[in-house]
C-alpha cells in the first residue's frame, strides 16, 4: 500500500528534482522552470493524497527509515497536523512557483537553473523539518532549507548579499543554539525522539539541563520563525531579495518554524510540562503581544509594499505564536488555522508586489494611483482580498484564525492579549485601507486621469493571473468552509487538552 | 570552588568558546572575521557534544574480547560523535555559502569592512 509511504515519498520526490533539474538544465535551461512545477506538483498531489488517506482512516503513519524502529532509528511521524502543514507548504509553493515565470526571466535571468534547483532543495528542507520526529535529524532539515533559504535571498538586488549575509550569521546562531539545546535534552534522557523524548521528560522535568535546553531550543527556533524581538533579520532579507524568494521564503519559512516551536512547547514538552519550572507560556505570550503590535506599527511606517509586508510578517507570526502560548484547544486551532491563513494571505501580498515590481518597476506605495484599479483590474482585486482578509473581516479566511485566537484568550482571561488582537487588527486596517483607498477611492485632479484613454487595461499574463486568483479565491473558501477545517483540525490536538 | 571549576572543566571550555564565537560575530567589523567567530561558535557546540560522550574508564565503541557488551559502562556512547560529523558538514556547508556571499559582497562594493559597507549603501 503506497499510502503508508508517502511521508518518505514527499522528501525523496524533492531530492530527485533537485538532481534532475541541473542535469535536464545543463541540455535545456528552459525546462527548469516545468521541472520546478512538476516537482512541487507531485508533491502536492501526494501531500493531497496522504491527507485525505488520513483522515479516512485516522491512523497516525510513523516511517521507519531502514526499517530500524525508533528509539534506535529515525522516523517520519505523519499525523494529522504534519499531514495538513506540508499541504499547506507545498501547495503554496506550486502556486508561487507558476508565479516565477515572468519574474525569474526579469530578476535572475542567467540564474534561472540554479535558483529552481535550490529552491527544491528548500522545499525538501521545509518538508523535512515538518515530518521528521527526531530531533537531530530536525537541526538537518532546519539547516538544509536555511542554507538553501541564504542563497535564495542572496539572489536580488544590490543589497541582497548583504542582507543574505546577515540572516546567514543570525540564522546560523539559531541553529546552533537549538542544537546545544538537543544537546542537553540528550544527556538526560538519552534519546532524540520525540515521542520517546516526551516519556521520559516526566521522570528528569526538575533537573536543570532540562530548562535551559528548552530556552535554548524556543530562543534557536524563534530566530528561525522571526520572534519578536529576534526578527532583525526579516524586514531587509524580503524586502531586497527577489520578488519569488520572498513570496517563497516568507509564507512558508517563519511558519515552518512557528510550527516547530508548537511541536516542541505543546508535542514534546506538553502542556503539564512545559511551564513547569517557568511560565514560558507567558513569556511566549508577551513577546508575541509584543511583536504584534511593533510589526503592525512599523508596517505603517513603511513606504514601500515589501517593506511593509516583512514588517507585517513580524507581526502575524506573532498570531501564530500568541495561539501557541495560550495552550489551550481554541489557540492552537487559532494558530494552526492562521498558518494556513497567513501562508495564503501572504504568499497572495507578495506575489501582487512581484507583479508591481514586474510591471510598474517599483512597488512604492506612494506611486500607488487610482489608475492601477484600471490598468490592473484583476490584480488589484486580489489585493483587496487579501487586505480584507488580513484585517480579518468575515467571511474571509482572516477572520476565523483571529476569532479563535480571541476566544483562546478569553478562555484564559488574558485580557491584554486579547487587547492586543483587536488593536492590531485596527492598525492593519490602517496600513492596508491606505493603500485601498489610493487605488480604488480618488481625489479630484485624479479623477480626470482615470477618464484618460491613454491608460490601457495591462493586466498580467495568465502564468502570474492563475495563482493569485487561486489563492484569492482559496482565501474565500477557505472563510465560508471554515468549520470543516476546524472540524479536522480538532483531531490534531496534542495529548492534554 | 575549585572543584567546581575544575571537575566542570570541559563545559567551561565550551561556555569561552561560545563567548568567543559570539563576540567575533557582533564585534568584528571585519566579515570575515564574523565568519570566523561563526565558526568558533559551531565548535563549541561540537565539542560540548564530544565531551558529552566521555565515560571514566570506558574505551571505545568496538566490541573487545573481554569486555561484555552488556556492560554499557565499558564503551564510550558513540552516538553523539557521529552526530557530530553531521553537524561537522553542515559548518562546512554554512561556510561555503558564507564565502559565496562575501565574495558577491566584495564584487559589489568592493570592501568587506563592515562600517564602510554601511556607509556604501546609505
Amino acid at each position: 500500500m503506497i499510502g503508508s509511504e508517502i511521508p518518505a515519498l514527499i522528501p525523496v520526490t524533492y531530492i530527485l528534482f533537485a538532481i534532475l533539474i541541473p542535469v535536464v538544465g545543463l541540455w535545456k535551461r528552459e525546462l527548469t522552470w516545468h521541472l520546478s512545477l512538476l516537482g512541487t506538483g507531485i508533491a502536492t498531489f501526494l501531500s493531497a493524497w496522504g491527507f485525505w488517506h488520513l483522515i479516512q482512516t485516522g491512523e497516525t503513519i510513523r516511517y521507519f527509515f531502514g526499517g530500524w524502529a525508533p528509539p534506535i532509528g529515525i522516523e517520519f511521524v505523519y499525523d494529522g497536523l504534519a499531514a495538513f502543514i506540508v499541504l499547506v507548504i507545498n501547495a503554496i509553493a506550486f502556486l508561487v512557483l507558476i508565479h516565477s515565470k515572468e519574474i525569474s526571466k526579469v530578476e535572475f535571468p542567467g540564474k534561472k537553473m540554479a535558483y529552481y534547483t535550490v529552491s527544491m532543495l528548500l522545499m525538501l528542507g521545509f518538508n523535512g523539518m515538518v515530518l521528521t520526529g527526531d530531533l537531530f535529524n530536525l537541526y538537518v532539515f532546519l539547516e538544509i532549507s536555511s542554507l538553501s533559504s541564504y542563497a535564495l535571498i542572496g539572489i536580488g538586488e544590490k543589497r541582497a548579499p548583504y542582507s543574505a549575509f546577515r540572516y546567514l550569521i543570525i540564522g546560523t546562531v539559531g541553529g546552533s543554539l537549538y542544537l546545544l539545546g538537543v544537546g542537553f535534552l540528550y544527556t538526560v534522557t538519552g534519546t532524540l525522539n520525540i515521542i520517546d523524548m516526551h516519556a521520559m521528560l516526566p521522570q528528569v522535568i526538575g533537573h536543570s539541563s532540562v530548562i535551559s535546553a528548552l530556552i535554548l531550543m524556543v530562543v534557536g527556533v524563534g530566530v528561525k520563525a522571526a520572534l519578536f524581538p529576534l526578527h532583525g533579520w526579516l524586514p531587509d532579507s524580503y524586502t531586497f531579495a527577489s520578488s519569488t524568494s520572498s513570496a517563497l521564503i516568507a509564507p512558508i519559512g517563519t511558519k515552518v518554524a512557528a510550527y516547530i516551536l508548537l511541536r516542541i512547547v505543546l508535542f514534546l514538552f506538553g502542556v503539564e510540562l512545559v511551564d513547569d519550572q517557568l511560565p514560558l507560556t507567558t513569556i511566549l505570550g508577551a513577546f508575541a503581544g509584543i511583536g504584534i503590535l511593533y510589526g503592525s506599527i512599523m508596517a505603517i511606517a513603511q513606504s514601500e509594499l515589501k517593506k511593509m509586508l516583512a514588517y507585517s510578517s513580524v507581526s502575524q507570526i506573532g498570531y501564530i505564536i500568541l495561539g501557541i502560548s495560550l495552550a489551550n484547544p481554541f489557540g492552537f486551532i487559532g494558530a494552526v488555522l492562521h498558518i494556513l491563513n497567513h501562508a495564503l494571505m501572504k504568499a497572495l501580498l507578495f506575489l501582487v508586489s512581484g507583479s508591481m515590481r514586474l510591471k510598474e518597476g517599483h512597488s512604492l506605495i506612494t506611486k500607488f494611483d487610482n489608475s492601477y484599479r484600471k490598468k490592473y483590474p484583476w490584480t488589484m482585486a486580489a489585493f483587496t482580498t487579501a487586505a480584507i482578509s488580513m484585517v480579518g473581516l468575515p467571511p474571509l479566511a482572516g477572520f476565523f484564525s483571529k476569532w479563535y485566537l480571541a476566544l483562546g484568550t478569553i478562555e484564559n482571561s488574558s485580557w491584554l492579549l486579547l487587547a492586543v488582537i483587536l488593536i492590531s487588527s485596527l492598525l492593519n486596517a490602517v496600513y492596508f485601507f491606505r493603500i485601498i483607498e489610493k487605488i480604488y477611492l480618488n481625489n479630484p485632479e485624479a479623477e480626470e486621469a482615470i477618464e484618460d484613454e491613454t491608460i490601457q487595461n495591462n493586466e498580467v499574463g495568465f502564468s502570474m493571473m492563475f495563482p493569485m486568483a487561486v489563492m484569492a479565491i482559496g482565501l474565500l473558501l477557505v472563510g465560508i468552509f471554515n468549520v470543516y477545517i476546524v472540524n479536522v483540525i480538532f483531531t490534531m490536538f496534542p495529548a492534554g487538552f | 570552588m575549585l572543584e567546581f571549576f575544575l571537575g566542570h572543566y570541559a563545559y567551561w571550555f565550551t561556555i569561552i568558546l561560545l563567548a568567543l564565537g559570539l563576540y567575533g560575530m557582533l564585534l568584528k567589523k571585519n566579515l570575515v572575521k564574523k565568519i570566523i567567530g561563526l565558526s568558533i561558535f559551531q565548535a563549541g557546540v561540537i565539542l560540548f557534544f564530544v565531551s558529552v560522550a566521555m565515560k571514566e574508564g570506558a574505551t571505545v565503541p568496538v566490541k573487545a574480547y573481554n569486555l561484555p557488551v552488556s556492560e554499557v559502562s565499558n564503551y564510550m556512547n558513540a552516538l553523539p560523535h557521529t552526530l557530530m560529523l553531521t553537524a561537522i558538514v553542515v559548518g562546512v556547508a554554512t561556510l561555503g555559502v558564507a564565502f559565496a556571499l562575501l565574495i558577491n559582497i566584495y564584487n559589489r562594493y568592493g570592501t568587506l569592512n563592515e562600517e564602510e559597507l554601511i556607509d556604501k549603501i546609505q
